[in-house]
């Protein structure tokens, strides 16, 4: 049986016997360059489509149906149209920043791929802060966003960007604290270490009440930090045309895009991971034959399948939910999500030295 | 009590976003009744609300005769210009001199479908059609003459 590990370890044993070690690391470096690139560049298609698709069903239209099988060319065709377009940079704009922009939007999204486990055994880089490093890096995504709206000389950019920066800045913390709700029942901050603690069951079902109220916590804080419907204030094209990328065409819109869809895949890989036990199968307790067959089902499906079924309930919010006020979503945070948090990370506590989780 | 509204606010919050998902969920489950129109492919078929304003046009029955006094009405009514009422002056059989209208030249291209000069007519000679493939290649062309060459006014119509 394949997966993914088997395939790194003999690639790796067969680049260590033809070149020596320092040319091994470099070309192995090369390639998991490339594997997320094309990994993003994929994303990018597959989840365009899939929101397309996904707004369209509930809305009750039909969607995208004229490229390729039932329209799922269409993201492909659109993704020519945009590599064709001319890049425009406005007179007015600081055109060093203005060009930067979309580029440290998509470096961020790369770099937070290092840490996860897309299947059993298989990581790019399995440090053992790895909790920390990911909150730490999509904190910078706002960086890129300030940017873009700062460099634009917009006013519609400028304003789309202080939302955006009000919005992350604060939403940071109940995300933080309800990732750290996981951290404390672990008592580890790498993520394989975390993964491996889901073996007898997912955190969301060992961790009673408090886990879910912090799951929940988590996928509005996250849907925040993404910068999506419902708090998709940064952008709000009903009322600041496009927000922070109102300037921006041809390419650089297309990587702010890929972005924010990159983006959404990550906070739900993490969530997948933290929450829903990564690529540990689903197991009832002492169902033997049950578990056997959940443990035939290959790892990677298994984080792919919790990935995009998270991702699904964020385009399911998206496609619900009226957009909020500025004032109701700091409303949202600081009055309700955070003092939630703080006392549900209280109670994680109290439950990690009592032992009461299974 | 205050603590006592805010654990409410808080269920009060999940429980109708929940509904609000139950109800799009719904939608995406049962993926069976579309609501738009597949235009171009249903071009035949096509079946339009009583209430919709594509063009002006003017009736005429089969002896070609339509309702039109030429009062310019419709002309005054219209807010930009779109109708011009060309009036001439029949003689009738008993030697009176009649006005009647020569041409209703209509800018198809000016119009807002704004439905005033229907609204205007005494006398109902002119009504919104529902065809709406109006885009042609040169924009003479969208300037109208409303009735047929050789049409009179029916009996009866003042």
């Amino acid at each position: 049986m394949w997966s993914f590990s088997k395939i790194a370890n003999s690639i790796h044993e067969w680049l260590s016997q033809t070149f020596n070690a320092t040319w091994t690391t470099i070309i192995e470096m090369v390639i998991a360059g490339v594997a997320v690139i094309s990994l993003f560049a994929v994303l990018g298609l597959v989840l365009v489509i899939m929101e397309r698709k996904v707004s369209a069903w509930m809305q009750i239209r039909l969607g995208p149906n004229r490229v390729g099988p039932k329209g799922l060319l269409q993201s492909l065709a659109d993704t020519l149209k945009l590599l064709v377009k001319e890049g425009m940079t406005p007179n007015g704009a600081d055109k060093f920043l203005f060009n930067l922009a979309p580029y440290i939007a998509m470096i961020v999204a790369m770099l937070l791929l290092a840490p996860i486990a897309f299947a059993k055994d298989f990581q790019l880089w399995d440090l053992n802060i790895g909790v920390l490093y990911v909150s730490a890096i999509s904190s910078i995504s706002v960086i890129s966003i300030l940017m873009a709206g700062w460099a634009s000389n917009n006013k519609y950019s400028l304003l789309g960007a202080m939302r955006s920066g009000a919005q992350i800045v604060s939403y940071e913390l109940s995300a933080g604290l309800s990732v750290l709700s996981i951290v404390v029942l672990t008592g580890s901050l790498q993520l394989s270490e975390i993964v491996n603690s889901q073996a007898n069951g997912w955190w969301i079902f060992k961790g009673h009440i408090p886990a879910i109220i912090a799951f929940i916590t988590f996928i509005i804080a996250v849907t925040a930090e993404t910068n999506r419907a419902p708090f998709d204030l940064a952008e709000a094209e009903s009322e600041l045309t496009a927000g922070f990328h109102t300037e921006y065409s041809g390419m650089k819109f297309a990587l702010f895009f890929l972005a924010e869809y990159a983006n959404v895949f990550i906070v739900c890989a993490i969530g997948a991971t933290l929450f829903l036990g990564g690529w540990m199968p689903f197991h009832i307790g002492n169902w033997t034959g049950f578990n056997n067959i959940m443990d035939w089902i290959p790892s990677s499906i298994w984080f792919f399948g919790k990935t995009f079924f998270l991702i699904f309930l964020i385009m399911w919010f998206r496609w619900t939910f009226p957009r909020l006020r500025i004032d109701q979503l700091l409303n949202l945070e600081w009055k309700y999500l955070l003092p939630i948090s703080m006392i549900n990370i209280l109670l994680v506590t109290a439950m990690a030295i009592l032992k009461w989780h299974f | 009590m205050f603590l006592v509204d805010y654990i409410k606010d808080v269920f009060g919050a999940i429980k109708s976003l929940a509904t609000g998902m139950k109800r799009t969920g719904y939608y995406f489950t049962h993926h069976k009744e579309i609501i738009t129109q597949q235009y171009p492919d249903n071009r035949d078929t096509l079946n339009l609300p009583e209430r919709f304003k594509g063009e002006v046009v003017m009736p005429h029955d089969e002896h070609n005769e339509h309702r039109c006094t030429g009062c310019t009405a419709c002309e005054l009514a219209c807010p930009n210009g779109t109708i011009k009422v060309i009036t001439k002056f029949d003689i009738t059989p008993d030697g009176k001199k009649k006005k009647a209208i020569d041409k209703l030249v209509y800018h198809l291209e000016l119009c807002t479908m704004c439905n005033l000069c229907v609204e205007a007519c005494p006398s109902d000679a002119i009504k919104m059609a529902q065809t709406f493939e109006h885009s042609v290649f040169d924009r003479s062309q969208l300037t109208k003459v409303l009735n047929k060459p050789g049409s009179k006014i029916m009996e009866g119509v003042e």
